[in-house]
């Protein structure tokens, strides 16, 4: 492909600002959501929401459904799940999550200050925005900005990851296709203690 | 039979015909022969509407049912009508029960129907349903009632196990066609495929792609080496590669192939193989399956593409390179459908790739947003509709879109017939303006005179309805989800479009009075399904009161208040109430 270049952090520097979901783009949706000025708009809000309440047995039963749970801080819920929606066939919903081990990577990523570790498919991700989207979005932590000279300077957390040789690396660094064939899990370390990791440059 | 509403027609027809004259009636041998050659349903209706005697020339002559609504007729009345019929379709469910909207054991059983044919037409030769329940009881009675029987077609089905498929195979002595298509049945076993006798050969169609069944490759083989009249064969994803191989081997004049896993550890020997099979298979026209396919071994297939009119990638995630190379050979695609892992740089390569493309289904990889993937957007859909003047079906799922491109897709595309466009988060506006995208929708209105089938989604006024129940006069087929301002959506479509016969609606702002505006229009549609609206057990009660000859049936969730109808179905229908309505399916 012939995007992600080199080290696929040749991203526009905006585009790597990764804050919670309700930033950017993604607020101005919710915002539609809350908006109580324009009533249609609210009528589709009400339905929404009325129809996750009335469907809620049946997003609870439904097999392989998830539903995410709403922000403590009340934020709206950002993809709540929905039965029947989108409409596609059940065995269409599976079709990057099929069961075979040759194309799929699992790796354990752990978070300092979290009880349990967690599990990702490095296969779904393309580049490295998606992966510390990803990992944002599953810690509900903020990552911040990658840059060459300073890492992950200035963010609460920084992520890194075990190598084949053993070696904890600062994730970034090397090209992403490299990454993946190297990484053998994560680890979201606080930025307190991870002074040591900022790229020397 | 579209609307079986008459029973016994108009008796006023002494005097049909040009003016003053009237009508010499044909001898009955003359009109049967005429009609013998009138196939569409639709029309057969018309003509048995026209006088007694045409009624009874038509219902005698008539040998293929088409039942649109399983529920809209009884086995008995059918029966009573048409006496000798070879080949049946029938369908059942609600097109939303295949996202699972309805619970389990709804209904749509096949098994009434069969035994009523058993019965009656004991020479039936074809059976083709769609969203029913098709239970082993009934699959071993079909085997066993009909000697001649040649073609089963199970589209949506559920129920059966490889119990029901063994009675088949064992018993169907004439069988050409076994078509298994989107089968929700779980786990068939692979036993079935071994109990086509030995001597078996008369098989033209094979589709098993969507049954995880685990079949003897071997017997499978010799199956397909005995049927020298093979034409469509779709294996599931437990053949490998290199089976492939030796099936094609045995049969290089297939029309229409789904191929097992793509994805294997080959040899350069075996790579040859499968290499030279492909190429040899010159009559291909259709291709699916390509599970697993990746850049190292779609190659293998470019040798049998030159004359392929349909591709179907929807179960083959593909990245927008391979799927760009792919597509360079494949220059006489009429339809194509893909998962939108080839982006919007994919579709770049479909628009300057496939000038003859008809048809476009863009399926989501990650329809929950599980995994942050980009997806297409409204530029993928703009470059094919560039590229395809002749894009006239299109099923395309995205996660933004803009009134703007909308209006230039249609622009550049204006025959559309079915236009099904789904915005994955419910109310979501353009995303450049804000805006609702009520003049995208009002564009492909106004612009597709075409237009049968629409789907519409992201955020929408009334505005939207407005603009379809002034355009859209052919349209057929409405699908609404989480749009609307108020009942005067709905009740412009009921008011405005005059060949609508389906209508599903599900979490909009409809209540009642849209609901009962649209009454009479009922009994010209085939049915109407409103989920998670906001109509109440009142406002259906007062439809099922007013209007008889409609079924108006309620679903309610669990732990609702039962002053809402959480689920309504309604539909035209000569049965009356179903009586084999499950406990939770409330009939008004």
């Amino acid at each position: 492909m012939e995007n992600y270049e080199a080290n696929g952090l040749n991203l526009k520097a905006t585009e790597l600002r990764l804050g919670l979901p309700g930033t950017g783009n993604e607020q101005q949706q919710q915002d539609q959501y809350s908006s109580s000025s324009s009533s249609h708009q609210q009528n589709v809000k009400n339905n929404y929401n009325n129809n996750n309440k009335r469907s809620s047995s049946e997003i609870a039963s439904s097999c392989d459904d998830e539903q995410q749970q709403q922000h403590d801080d009340g934020a709206p819920l950002a993809k709540a799940q929905v039965v029947g929606w989108p409409p596609v066939r059940s065995y269409r919903k599976n079709v990057l999550e099929k069961k075979n081990p040759e194309s799929s990577m699992f790796l354990k990523v752990s978070m300092d200050g979290a009880p349990y570790l967690r599990k990702i498919d490095l296969k779904f991700y393309n580049n490295y925005f998606d992966l510390l989207k990803g990992l944002e979005n599953m810690f509900k932590c903020t990552i911040g900005v990658y840059s060459e000279r300073e890492g992950y300077n200035g963010s609460e957390h920084v992520p890194t990851y075990e190598d084949k040789d053993g070696d904890w690396m600062l994730v970034g660094d090397v090209p992403w296709d490299m990454f993946v064939t190297s990484c053998k899990r994560l680890r979201i370390m606080k930025a307190s203690e991870a002074k040591g990791l900022v790229s020397p440059l | 039979m579209d609307h079986p509403s008459e029973d016994s027609p108009s008796s006023s027809d002494k005097s049909l015909g040009p003016t003053n004259h009237p009508q010499l009636p044909f001898p009955d041998e003359v009109l049967e022969k005429v009609l013998s050659f009138v196939n569409s349903h639709k029309d057969r209706s018309s003509v048995s509407l026209v006088r007694k005697d045409w009624y009874n020339a038509e219902r005698w002559t008539r040998s293929k049912l088409f039942i649109g609504n399983c529920y809209s007729v009884s086995p008995e009345i059918v029966a009573r009508r048409f006496p000798r019929i070879k080949s049946v379709t029938l369908k059942g469910k609600p097109r939303f029960s295949d996202f699972n909207m309805l619970p389990r054991d709804w209904g749509a059983n096949v098994h009434p129907w069969l035994v009523m044919f058993a019965k009656v037409y004991p020479f039936l030769e074809e059976l083709r349903l769609k969203r029913m329940t098709v239970t082993d009881e009934s699959l071993e009675l079909l085997a066993k009632s009909f000697s001649g029987f040649k073609a089963l077609s199970l589209s949506s089905c559920d129920g059966f196990t490889e119990n029901g498929l063994k009675a088949l195979a064992s018993h169907c002595r004439n069988l050409t066609e076994l078509d298994i298509q989107d089968s929700i049945s779980e786990d068939v076993g692979g036993g079935w495929l071994s109990s086509f006798p030995e001597n078996f050969s008369s098989l033209e169609v094979l589709n098993f792609a969507s049954l995880n069944s685990d079949i003897s490759f071997d017997d499978l083989e010799r199956l397909v080496s005995r049927c020298k009249s093979l034409r469509v064969l779709k294996v599931n994803e437990t053949i490998s590669l290199d089976q492939l191989q030796r099936l094609l081997v045995h049969a290089p004049l297939l029309t229409e192939l789904g191929t097992g896993s793509f994805m294997q550890e080959l040899t350069p020997r075996q790579y040859e193989e499968v290499e030279t099979a492909f190429s040899n298979c010159k009559n291909l026209e259709a291709l699916s399956g390509l599970w697993d396919a990746n850049s190292l071994y779609l190659p293998l297939l470019y040798g049998a593409c030159a004359g392929l009119t349909f591709l179907n990638l929807s179960d083959a995630p593909l990245q927008s390179g391979d799927f760009a190379n792919l597509l360079v050979h494949c220059p006489n695609l009429r339809r194509l459908w893909v998962i939108d892992t080839v982006e919007d740089k994919g579709l770049e390569a479909v628009g300057s790739s496939c000038p003859l493309l008809e048809e476009l289904r863009v399926f989501p990889a990650d329809p929950y947003d599980r995994h942050h993937r980009d997806g297409v957007s409204e530029s993928g859909f703009l470059a094919v509709s560039h590229g395809c003047p002749k894009l006239h079906y299109v099923l395309y799922f995205c996660r933004r879109m803009t009134n703007a491109a909308v209006i230039t897709i249609v622009k550049n595309c204006p025959d559309f017939t079915h236009f099904r466009l789904c915005i994955m988060t419910p109310g979501q506006p353009d995303h450049l303006t804000n805006e609702p995208m009520d003049e995208a929708f009002g564009a492909v209105a106004k612009t597709c005179t075409k237009l049968k089938r629409l789907s519409v989604s992201g955020l929408l006024t009334d505005v939207s309805f407005e603009y379809i129940g002034k355009y859209a006069k052919n349209l057929e087929t409405l699908s609404v989800a989480f749009a609307g301002s108020s009942d005067w959506g709905m009740q412009s479509v009921l008011e405005g479009c005059p060949k609508l016969r389906k209508l599903e609606i599900r979490d909009c702002p409809f209540g009642n009075t849209a609901l009962l505006s649209g009454k009479l229009k009922y009994e010209t549609m085939r049915s109407l399904w409103m989920s998670a609206c906001n109509v109440t057990m009142k406002g259906c009660g007062i439809l099922a009161r007013e209007m008889p000859r409609l079924n108006v049936e309620v679903i309610n969730d669990e732990g609702s208040d039962g002053s809402q109808a959480d689920k309504v179905y309604v539909y035209r229908t000569v049965a009356g109430p179903r009586r084999d309505a499950p406990g939770f399916v409330l009939t008004l």
